[in-house]
């Protein structure tokens, strides 16, 4: 209270002047000068952790895992290759079980005001990252709940045998055994590497659980503060060991609210905005850009081949042949995805282009109903998921054009659809006849498509909800991950997905787009076809020069820092 | 004076006794355990629930349990936010000032734009410009606030793009945290880009401010007008005129004084009103105050929250209109003889 009271007299003439020099008009030009250096983002949510090892939610690598961290490895250039990062080079060994890194050795780690760093980073960080996920005696492997989602998915701990210091700048991997995806997940944003020197400075302090909380890394950006539910301010990391952040403050606006974040970018109050609404409104400005990436993910119309009819792959490919994909794309998508010819979208390196597609075709479809024996068609059951997700943004929509789409050759659909919870248990006892799904890679690796979606061992206790099992197919893809030879890794993907063709286990719709909107005035690349976005090209140019770069840039094609 | 002094902290103590007494009957019609109403620990355990039963004298009488509540506000404790767990003292700190901070702008706005209207149209009474005038604040009245603020968002942000449209400062900016009051922190903080940051902050408070004086503006204009024209019609002024002043002498020197006055009265009165549009306001641009954080408490259930924060805000409401008076007083020394108070 007595705040206010006090406060009375002083206020009135602060606030007077604060209007004269509104009024006088010397701000705009001057606050240039720190917006241009500044990045404001308006994201969609709080981080869970300032951890990438602990979550695999979007929004948390969104916010933390290229600003903060880095990975041994990265991918880089238009194909997406491995390229070197905190790793400068490496070597596989012919069996592929022993993987050896040379680290860099002019890596700094983030000096903030709650730790300095004494030393270059080294084999001990490598080491203290990697350990704390695979060795549940390690001082930190409990800290902040022992969960590390994206590496027991992939059962990290299974592959890796242990983790070997030859010296302060080398480290060998021992694997259990030949897994040619091992090298795409330690590129992944979640196998970053966090400072072993400051894990030992909190564990005496006994506050281990900050290293989640205050992170150090050696990345682009360091954390200065962050306000749950209102902002993260990042500063630049200035003694990065690449060239440095072309931007000195990068500030995330913590909006959950769609309409507001639309509000704050139209009011100039964000350069950048994840997920905008209303995307015709932001196209026809012409200070503002929508921009999107076909992202790695795929959503597609699965059948029961455990059930009837679609026990019969004729039935299957009839039904396949009967949907019209391009209008699904146009309704659901409003044409902001592309169509899936395969569950492998065109962008990735495996990408055969001579996969055939089942183009829509209602009187072959009936035609080959009649053949597999039921030229009166049936009625079926269509479980449509209840959720919005990038890969399908309305699945009810979608399921009552399909409806509509097997009307035509006769098959009567019901629309069947439960909370998320109910659905996805009640599918994994195969209680469905066909469904629609989706799935979102984690790194580019093909097999992240294949394995966990088809494969056999996914149809017992995975997520292959199609129930198919299909030898051949498994053993195509286990031939893919025992090489690393490219060509011959290619072209065992391109015999699987024949194989996905011919027997269409499930039917691809489309890969979905990822959207974002930002300021004319805001350069460089920011969002990346897989993992978390990136502001370490990002720049800005003077608010006062006219938009020059109205063409919308090809994002699909997107370097990793 | 002395005697209108007590009279006003005797009134003042009596009615925050009143609503101490209000809030502590809430925690008892809310639904939930009237002790975790009471500190907001929802998630407390068994011994922590013991504690907070003898804390709060639960197992007394229910006048020994008001004695007790009493205590815990007394000593600026107002329990714990269910929804965030941390101690509403604090979030009320943080939060106040920015309310404070809007509100004080707005009420200026308000008589810097009503009280002169008000004047003009009075001494043009029953002209045209009078009628435009009331027209005008009739209209203005009539707007509900929260229509004229998305309007104001859809015109002057989205549209023309002169002025932002949430929040108290660009988030560019980082000043820390004093006294609260945004212009003041920014003239202390040793931030190089002060003067940046302090027109960005006038920029933010345009807006909203601006959408909160409307009604409130409208009021000072009819409050201003009956004023200026029961002074008009007063004999000292009919004797002015006879001595041969000049129509602007008799304004400025004698009218002028005498209508603000009567207006001074009223401006507590307002007050009150005017807080309660800035709720809503603060809702619709973001502004980090203790209204947003209000409704928000009802959007999240937080009894506790909703509970203190009424009492809190009414105590701040409260404090202004004593001020009020005592300013109105000090001006006037007729009112302090006032047997009935006012």
């Amino acid at each position: 209270m007595a705040v206010s009271t006090m406060s009375f007299k002083p206020t009135l003439p602060l606030l007077i002047s604060a209007f004269v020099s509104l009024l006088t008009g010397c701000n705009e030009a001057n606050k240039l000068s720190l917006s241009e250096r500044s990045i404001i983002y308006c994201s969609e949510g709080s981080p869970e952790t300032f951890n990438p090892q602990l979550s695999t939610s979007g929004t948390t690598t969104d916010a933390i895992a290229k600003q903060l961290y880095n990975s041994l490895i990265v991918y880089k250039g238009q194909n997406n290759t491995l390229g070197p990062s905190l790793a400068k080079d490496w070597h596989v060994t012919r069996d592929g079980k022993k993987i050896t890194f040379y680290l860099r050795q002019d890596v700094r780690f983030h000096q903030t005001n709650y730790f300095t760093p004494t030393r270059l980073f080294n084999a001990d960080d490598v080491l203290f990252s990697f350990n704390r996920i695979l060795d549940k005696s390690h001082a930190f492997h409990h800290v902040s709940g022992g969960q590390y989602p994206f590496f027991q998915s992939i059962k990290f701990d299974e592959l890796v045998d242990k983790v070997e210091k030859i010296n302060d700048f080398t480290v060998r991997f021992i694997l259990t055994r030949n897994d040619s995806s091992f090298l795409a997940n330690l590129a992944t944003d979640y196998a970053s590497i966090l400072s072993a020197e400051y894990g030992e400075k909190l564990f005496i302090e006994n506050t281990p659980h900050k290293i989640d909380i205050l992170p150090i890394g050696t990345g682009p950006f360091k954390l200065k503060d962050y306000r749950v539910g209102s902002l993260i301010r990042f500063y630049r990391h200035d003694l990065y060991w690449q060239e440095k952040a072309k931007i000195e403050q990068l500030v995330f606006d913590i909006s959950p609210s769609k309409t507001s974040r639309l509000t704050k970018l139209l009011a100039k109050e964000c350069d950048v905005s994840s997920y905008p609404i209303a995307h015709e409104k932001i196209a026809e400005r012409s200070d503002l850009l929508l921009e999107s990436i076909t992202s790695l993910n795929v959503g597609y119309f699965g059948f029961n081949t455990k059930k009837q009819p679609f026990d019969n792959k004729l039935v299957r490919q009839a039904i396949s042949l009967a949907i019209n994909k391009q209008a699904i794309i146009d309704t659901v998508y409003r044409s902001q995805a592309a169509r899936a010819k395969s569950i492998l979208p065109e962008t990735s390196w495996a990408y055969d282009s001579n996969t055939p597609e089942m183009a829509y075709d209602p009187v072959r479809a009936k035609s080959l109903l009649a053949v597999a024996g039921y030229p009166q068609g049936f009625t079926m059951d269509l479980w449509a998921m209840p959720v919005q997700r990038a890969y399908n943004p309305n699945a009810v929509t979608m399921a009552k054009l399909i409806q509509a789409d097997l009307k035509k050759i006769g098959v009567k659909v019901k629309i069947v659809s439960y909370e998320w919870s109910t659905f996805l248990r009640r599918l994994s006892l195969g209680e469905h006849q066909s469904f629609l799904l989706g799935w979102n890679a984690d790194n580019p690796e093909p097999d992240n498509f294949f394995t966990p979606m088809l494969s056999c061992s996914a149809s017992e206790n995975g997520n292959n909800r199609t129930f198919w099992c299909n030898k051949e197919f498994d053993q195509l893809l286990q031939k893919a991950l025992k090489t690393t030879n490219m060509s011959k890794r290619k072209s065992y993907y391109a015999q699987a997905m024949a194989i996905i063709s011919e027997e269409v286990p499930l039917l691809p719709i489309a890969h979905s787009k990822r959207f974002q909107a930002r300021g004319t005035d805001v350069e460089g690349d920011i969002l990346s076809t897989f993992g978390g976005i990136s502001f370490y090209q990002a720049s800005k140019t003077k608010l006062t020069s006219e938009p020059h770069n109205l063409a919308k840039p090809d994002k699909s094609k997107k370097v990793s820092n | 004076m002395l005697t209108f002094t007590l009279r006003r902290i005797s009134l003042f103590i009596f009615t925050m006794l009143v609503l101490t007494l209000l809030s502590f009957s809430l925690s008892f019609l809310f639904p939930g355990d009237t002790v975790i109403n009471h500190s907001g620990q929802i998630n407390a355990t068994a011994s922590e629930l013991v504690q907070l039963n003898k804390a709060y004298q639960m197992d007394k009488s229910i006048v020994d349990q008001y004695g007790a509540y009493l205590t815990h506000i007394l000593n600026g404790d107002f329990g714990q936010s269910m929804a965030s767990q941390s101690p509403i003292r604090n979030e009320i700190i943080e939060l106040l000032p920015a309310t404070i901070e809007l509100s004080l702008v707005a009420l200026l706005i308000a008589m810097v734009v009503g009280i002169p209207l008000g004047f003009i149209a009075a001494i043009n009474h029953n002209k045209a410009s009078d009628n435009v005038i009331l027209s005008l604040a009739m209209l203005g009245y009539s707007i509900p606030v929260f229509w004229l603020g998305l309007l104001a968002i859809l015109v002057f942000s989205i549209g023309l793009g002169w002025l932002p449209s949430a929040g108290q400062i660009s988030l560019l900016f980082e000043i820390e945290f004093v006294t609260g009051i945004q212009f003041i922190d920014i003239l202390l903080s040793d931030s190089p880009y002060k003067w940046q940051a302090f027109s960005n902050a006038s920029a933010h408070i345009i807006l909203p401010a601006c959408v909160i004086a409307l009604a409130p503006a409208t009021i000072f204009i009819r409050l201003s007008r009956a004023a200026m024209i029961e002074v008009l019609a007063a004999s000292y002024i009919r004797a002015a005129r006879a001595k041969g002043l000049s129509f602007q002498q008799i304004i400025f020197r004698h009218a002028i004084r005498n209508a603000l006055i009567k207006i001074i009265r009223h401006v507590g009165l307002q007050f009150a009103n005017l807080v309660t549009i800035a709720m809503v306001t603060e809702v619709i641009f973001s502004w980090p105050g203790i209204g947003r954080w209000l409704i928000e408490s009802i959007y999240q259930r937080d009894y506790t929250a909703i509970q203190s924060g009424l009492l809190v805000l009414s105590c701040f409401i409260f404090i202004i209109h004593i001020l009020t008076d005592f300013i109105y007083a000090a001006l006037n020394p007729l009112a302090r003889g006032n047997q009935h108070g006012s």
